[in-house]
């Protein structure tokens, strides 16, 4: 993934590509046990391996990084060295259930693109982003600065954070994209954030399917 | 004394094989032996054994030395060993000599019984479904009903694959690296002009030669030398060789004088004087006819069906023989199977040769996916 940010691999710390469990839960929340899922920026491998043991699904895990690739083979999940931002030509259309871009998003080049490839190659899909809209980033704005936080860690400088967008901007790019949104979950601090949840959710999952 | 991380001393042994073998071609051996090496120790249900197949030049002899004063080392000693990536402190390694190669298998050097004399022309063609189909009576013999690992690299991937098609409950976990699920042309072509020296060399005799007391050295050599620039990649070549001339100045003349002409050279002199040319002659033909979707109407995902084996596909970036695209056809035709299946692409300058060479992260993956390799009998 782009999440190296040009910089070597192995001097990244882990603790910026491990996801929160609760992230890990509201997903397989989702899915139907034994289900074919592809997870794109896979990470170290864990919310597959997560997956397998939760929901018994089968798939894969794609990624870009030496590191993380090395990271999934140690965790024992399938993974497969591409750059997502060249599309998902290696696999069929609709070979899979669910493809899933956790935390991912909001790094990739070519936003359009990406979502359109997940719903061809998959019948659902799921994202999950930081929320820009989290009342910490918009505070920290309003006070002149760039949002640094728990779910945006990055300083300005070193973000391979591009694509940031609040649950409102995911929404509206939805609705303009053909992209039925089928279920959504808005989480702080592992919790679900139900109330004003543009402002005080962190983290934004959502899982959707190609519109008729 | 043994080295920590190294096999040690080893000694090579045969397995002779006296039931005939019809091979693909249509040709029969009613003899032949296959001379091996075996590195750690087989467990008591025979469940920890890994096969090493190899490639176009390699042979049985894989990790560790023949003797005390032996300055050579197996050729993929680097791999192979106690505590390393393929640890033998787990596994029950094996190299095998191919069928028709020149390191004590039987092949086209060797004494026809019938005859009296070496085979030399009339040695069959063989291919790489027929090298499978002898490594599966080797490991019949040796009581091995599954491998825990086939593992191989180039020409040795192919086998890795094959045996995934033609034997799928006989292993668990296949390594296929640096290979491809069949040549291109320009492939093809590479091996038909290294074949051309060879055979229009006077020295060959029709394949002959050994009867009349020489070897074709010249057209041997030639085709090592072609064959290890396809092995290197246009940088690596440059960073090691660049345009240095041996004596600091043009001569004028047809002598060696760019330091990659005398590597070169120094090359295949080396191969020309331990290699056998009729074995090079089989090697690249069983190369150019591995083809598995041949009989599938081309379609590599339906010849692949049979296969139940988890893979480890791999490739390297500067490799331009055996491409990552072409890996990436492996792994497209294990994906349309729904096979467990890993794919890194190693940033190597290598060219191909980089599969045989030490790289951290390639052989990190290589550990880290043995290391999940599990077998009955091993505690936990």
């Amino acid at each position: 993934m782009t999440t190296e940010n040009g910089r070597p691999a192995e001097a990244e710390p882990a603790q910026k590509y491990s996801r929160p469990r609760a992230d890990f839960a509201t997903i397989a929340e989702w899915i139907r046990p034994g289900a074919k899922v592809l997870d794109l920026g896979c990470g170290d491998g864990s919310l597959l391996k997560y997956l397998q043991f939760a929901r018994n699904t089968r798939g894969y895990g794609v990624e870009i990084s030496d590191a993380k690739i090395l990271a999934s083979v140690r965790n024992g999940v399938n993974v497969i060295q591409m750059d997502l931002e060249a599309g998902l030509s290696g696999f069929d259309s609709g070979s899979f259930d669910y493809v899933i871009l956790s935390q991912t998003l909001q790094a990739m080049r070519n936003t359009e693109k990406i979502v359109r490839e997940m719903l061809r190659v998959g019948r659902q899909g799921i994202v999950t982003f930081p929320n820009f809209g989290h009342w910490r980033h918009r505070w920290q704005v309003i006070r002149g600065h760039m949002p640094v936080s728990p779910s945006l860690p990055y300083q300005w400088f070193d973000t391979p954070n591009i694509h940031l967008c609040t649950l409102k901007d995911f929404e509206a790019f939805c609705g303009d994209h053909g992209v039925r949104i089928l279920e959504r979950i808005v989480m702080s601090d592992g919790k679900v954030a139900a109330v004003l949840p543009n402002l005080l959710g962190s983290l934004a999952v959502y899982r959707f399917e190609q519109a008729d | 004394m043994q080295q920590p991380s190294s096999v040690g001393i080893v000694t090579p042994q045969t397995a002779s094989f006296d039931t005939p073998i019809m091979l693909r071609s249509g040709a029969v051996l009613e003899s032949y032996d296959l001379v091996y090496e075996t590195y750690g120790t087989l467990n008591a249900d025979k469940s920890n054994a890994v096969l090493v197949c190899h490639a176009l030049s390699g042979n049985h002899h894989v990790a560790g030395r023949h003797g005390e004063h032996d300055k050579k080392l197996g050729w993929w000693d680097n791999m192979i060993g106690p505590g390393k990536p393929i640890d033998t402190d787990r596994f029950f390694v094996i190299g095998l000599n191919n069928l028709g190669g020149c390191h004590g298998s039987t092949g086209p050097a060797s004494i026809d019984r019938k005859t009296g004399k070496p085979y030399g022309a009339r040695f069959p063609v063989v291919t790489v479904e027929d090298w499978v189909e002898t490594q599966a009576r080797f490991a019949d013999r040796l009581g091995i009903r599954r491998f825990a690992a086939v593992v191989g690299g180039s020409l040795g991937g192919m086998q890795a694959l094959q045996w995934s098609i033609a034997h799928p409950d006989r292993l668990t976990h296949a390594l296929v690296i640096a290979a491809a699920p069949k040549l291109t042309a320009q492939n093809i072509a590479f091996n038909d002009v290294a074949r051309q020296a060879i055979l229009t060399d006077p020295d060959f005799h029709g394949g002959d030669f050994y009867a009349h007391g020489v070897t074709p050295k010249r057209g041997l050599r030639l085709a090592r030398m072609l064959g290890h620039i396809t092995y290197l990649s246009d940088d690596v070549m440059g960073a090691k060789f660049g345009r240095v001339l041996r004596s600091g100045t043009f001569n004028y003349g047809f002598d060696v004088e760019f330091e990659i002409e005398s590597y070169l050279r120094y090359q295949g002199d080396k191969f020309a004087g331990s290699f056998d040319a009729n074995t090079y002659l089989l090697m690249t033909k069983a190369l150019d006819y591995f083809d598995p979707a041949h009989d599938h109407g081309g379609n590599l995902s339906l010849a692949m069906k049979p296969a139940r084996a988890d893979f480890l596909v791999i490739s390297f970036t500067s490799d331009w023989r055996f491409a990552p695209g072409r890996s990436r056809e492996i792994l497209k035709a294990l994906l349309d199977n729904e096979r467990n299946v890993s794919y890194a692409e190693i940033t190597s300058s290598h060219g191909h040769d980089a599969f045989l060479m030490v790289d951290p992260h390639y052989h990190e993956v290589v550990r880290a996916y043995m290391d999940h390799i599990s077998f009955s009998g091993e505690a936990p």
